[in-house]
């Protein structure tokens, strides 16, 4: 189960480097999501698949054995939130500059850093 | 007493990010009442420098202190642990947070508080004093988002074009970094088992060394060194760094790439150190890459915002110089050197904790720095209506007293005596030099160099130069730069005053902050007290 999951996570952080790797702002979204999710599942290989019991303590019990890990579980929530929430704000962020800038390849991207800027002042 | 056993003094540890947040919160339910936010932010940052130096204080005469989230034993539960050298970075983002937001009370119109300006400075401070005081690894994570969705809404603040494009960089590398760094945590999670950095150093410390851990050491310098901005990964920093308003460009070029270097050493020179000394030699070039792009970066810029970013640049790889130096004990130490007895492992150790400790005096003395430098030339672009070098000129004559504190922090910035800047870079070049790296110490003298004359033009071009004629350089006004008439100089002077305070106090008698940056240094290279104040006293 955890070489499946590790050839899994394998595969999805290929294909967002591959996203990531492009001009368009879209493709690199699509990039982030595949990302945040191969995160996720990697943390909770990571954390072993031992068991499917839920890690509780009974009444009468000190301690308890062969119950899942229940640490990725709070990991990955965590996680999930927050890449939720950054890929809402990048969806709008890349839909404002895709209005305002009038393109979505960032090679055309240059507002900020003019291309031909010219030379600096070369004497006082 | 209060619940827990635990004194109200025990709470500093939790108290600057708790300010942060409640007076981001408050902000935030007062977004109608924008008149009102000064008088809260000004107190609230008064608030949060305060609790930083008494916790500072505190950890100067008592050690690291921990406090466990939850009362969970440790190592199962989110750790707040504060040394030396989080109390430090902590109390100087304190420092410069307050005079920024002095500063913003003069330049950051009514449209701009309204977006939400001081409760995203809030957020963005509870971020960052969460990311220097947290002893748990994903707890850094978690709060390296917290402070980098703050920037994200400093960095758009007035959605012009150039604000949307450089933002479209930032957010898109800044979130690859975070996400690399959540991906290292989580195999350091499945190797170690667990995730607090105390346990951690210990469990790291007895495995074997079978290139593992070396893989999540070279993940992790990927991850923060692009945080940090260290050479090949730097891209990210002058392409966006200029766009904002100049007091964001301020906090960012202070605080953000800082909150990386920091992370870097706590995780590789604390948690990883024979890793870490495996990777010094590559480092080391990174850091001189680092520091030379910056500076001939510096060299070419026709812009004073733009010149500045490459200054953040050139100071990144200054401090990761401290992080090459090659360890002695504990690292892998060839035969050779072992067998020559203990005197080599004595000096070399002693030497990677005079170069770290000057690594930690210089992000200190970079964050105060830069912070002023942005300021300052805030201030510039305002008296001359645009921030390109091509039509500035004069401001000697206009604004003497801005003028010669620029020249304070430009000598500051530059490492020339008798300011800040000089004490730690003879702390690296000594530690470089004694080390065996003479050409590490050769390319911190040559950044230094370039980064005088970057720093002297700079000055003779905005200042000393009489104004050009408008009609030979047509000025582009931002509207920045048209705000409504002159800010009274409580709001534009009087930070870069208190500023510089720090910066010729740090100059003139550096021993205090050497002292502590010493401890800071001994505490991180040898982290037996960290170690002890999770396990040992933490409730």
């Amino acid at each position: 189960m955890e070489t499946a999951l590790s050839v899994l996570v394998g595969c999805l952080f290929t294909v967002s480097l591959y996203l990531l790797l492009s001009k368009h702002i879209i493709r690199m979204l699509l990039g982030v999501v595949l990302l945040s999710n191969a995160v996720n599942i990697l943390i909770f290989t990571a954390g072993r698949i031992v068991s499917v019991a839920p890690p509780f303590i009974p009444q009468d019990a000190e301690t308890v054995s062969d119950v899942a890990n229940p640490l990725p579980q709070a990991l990955v929530l965590t996680a999930i939130v927050i890449s939720f929430s950054f890929f809402a704000f990048l969806l709008v962020l890349a839909y404002r500059a895709y209005q305002d800038l009038g393109t979505d390849d960032t090679d055309e991207m240059r507002v900020a850093e003019p291309e031909n800027d010219g030379l600096p002042p070369l004497g006082y | 007493m209060l619940p827990g056993g635990l004194h109200a003094s025990d709470y500093l540890i939790v108290m600057p990010v708790a300010i942060c947040l409640l007076f981001g919160a408050v902000l935030l339910m007062l977004r109608k009442r924008i008149d009102w936010h000064p008088f809260f932010a000004i107190p609230g940052f008064l608030a949060l420098f305060v609790v930083d130096v008494l916790l500072l204080l505190k950890v100067a005469a008592e050690g690291p202190q921990t406090m466990m989230m939850g009362s969970w034993k440790a190592p199962f539960g989110i750790a707040f642990t504060v040394d030396m050298m989080g109390a430090l970075f902590v109390t100087v983002a304190g420092f410069v947070g307050l005079a920024s937001a002095i500063y913003a009370v003069g330049s950051i119109n009514r449209t701009e508080r309204r977006y939400g300006f001081f409760p995203f400075l809030f957020l963005m401070m509870g971020g960052v004093s969460g990311a220097f005081l947290t002893g748990d690894l994903f707890n850094l994570y978690v709060w390296f988002e917290v402070l980098l969705i703050g920037s994200f809404g400093l960095l758009i603040l007035g959605s012009e074009h150039e604000q949307l494009d450089g933002a479209t960089k930032y957010c898109f590398l800044n979130l690859v970094a975070t996400t690399l760094f959540l991906i290292t945590t989580g195999y350091l999670y499945g190797l170690t088992g667990t995730l607090n950095m105390a346990d951690i150093a210990e469990k790291a410390g007895q495995m074997e060394n079978d290139g593992a851990l070396f893989t999540i050491a070279v993940l992790f310098l990927v991850a923060f060194g692009m945080k940090a901005a260290a050479f090949p990964l730097n891209f990210w920093l002058p392409a966006s760094y200029h766009t904002p308003r100049f007091v964001v460009s301020a906090l960012f070029a202070g605080l953000l790439t800082k909150v990386g270097v920091y992370a870097l050493i706590r995780v590789l020179m604390m948690l990883l150190p024979p890793e870490r000394a495996e990777l010094a030699t590559l480092i080391g070039w990174v850091a001189a890459l680092t520091m030379l792009v910056g500076a001939l970066g510096a060299l070419a810029q026709s812009d004073l915002r733009r010149l500045l970013n490459y200054l953040v640049i050139s100071g990144i790889g200054i401090i990761m110089a401290g992080l090459a130096l090659p360890a002695a004990d504990g690292g892998l130490v060839d035969a050779a050197a072992a067998a020559s007895g203990q005197a080599t492992g004595a000096t070399g150790s002693a030497m990677l904790a005079v170069g770290l400790s000057g690594s930690i005096f210089y992000a200190l003395h970079s964050i105060v720095v830069m912070t002023a430098l942005y300021l300052a030339a805030g201030m510039a672009a305002r008296v001359a209506g645009t921030s390109s070098l091509r039509s500035m000129g004069g401001l000697w004559r206009e604004r003497p007293g801005l003028a010669a504190l620029m020249l304070i922090f430009l000598f500051a910035v530059s490492g020339l005596p008798p300011f800040s800047g000089f004490w730690p870079k003879v702390a690296l070049v000594r530690g470089t030099i004694g080390a065996d790296l003479p050409w590490l110490a050769a390319m911190i003298l040559l950044s230094g160099f370039l980064t005088t004359i970057a720093s002297a033009r700079l000055f003779a071009l905005a200042f000393w130069r009489n104004r050009p004629a408008p009609g030979e350089a047509p000025p582009q006004m931002r509207s920045e730069f048209m705000a409504e008439g002159e800010p009274s100089p409580a709001f534009s002077l009087l930070p870069l005053l208190i500023l510089a305070v720090f910066v010729v106090a740090a100059g003139v008698t550096p021993q205090w902050l050497l002292a502590w940056t010493d401890v800071a240094a001994s505490g991180v290279v040898d982290p037996a007290s960290y170690v002890e104040s999770v396990f040992g006293g933490g409730s």
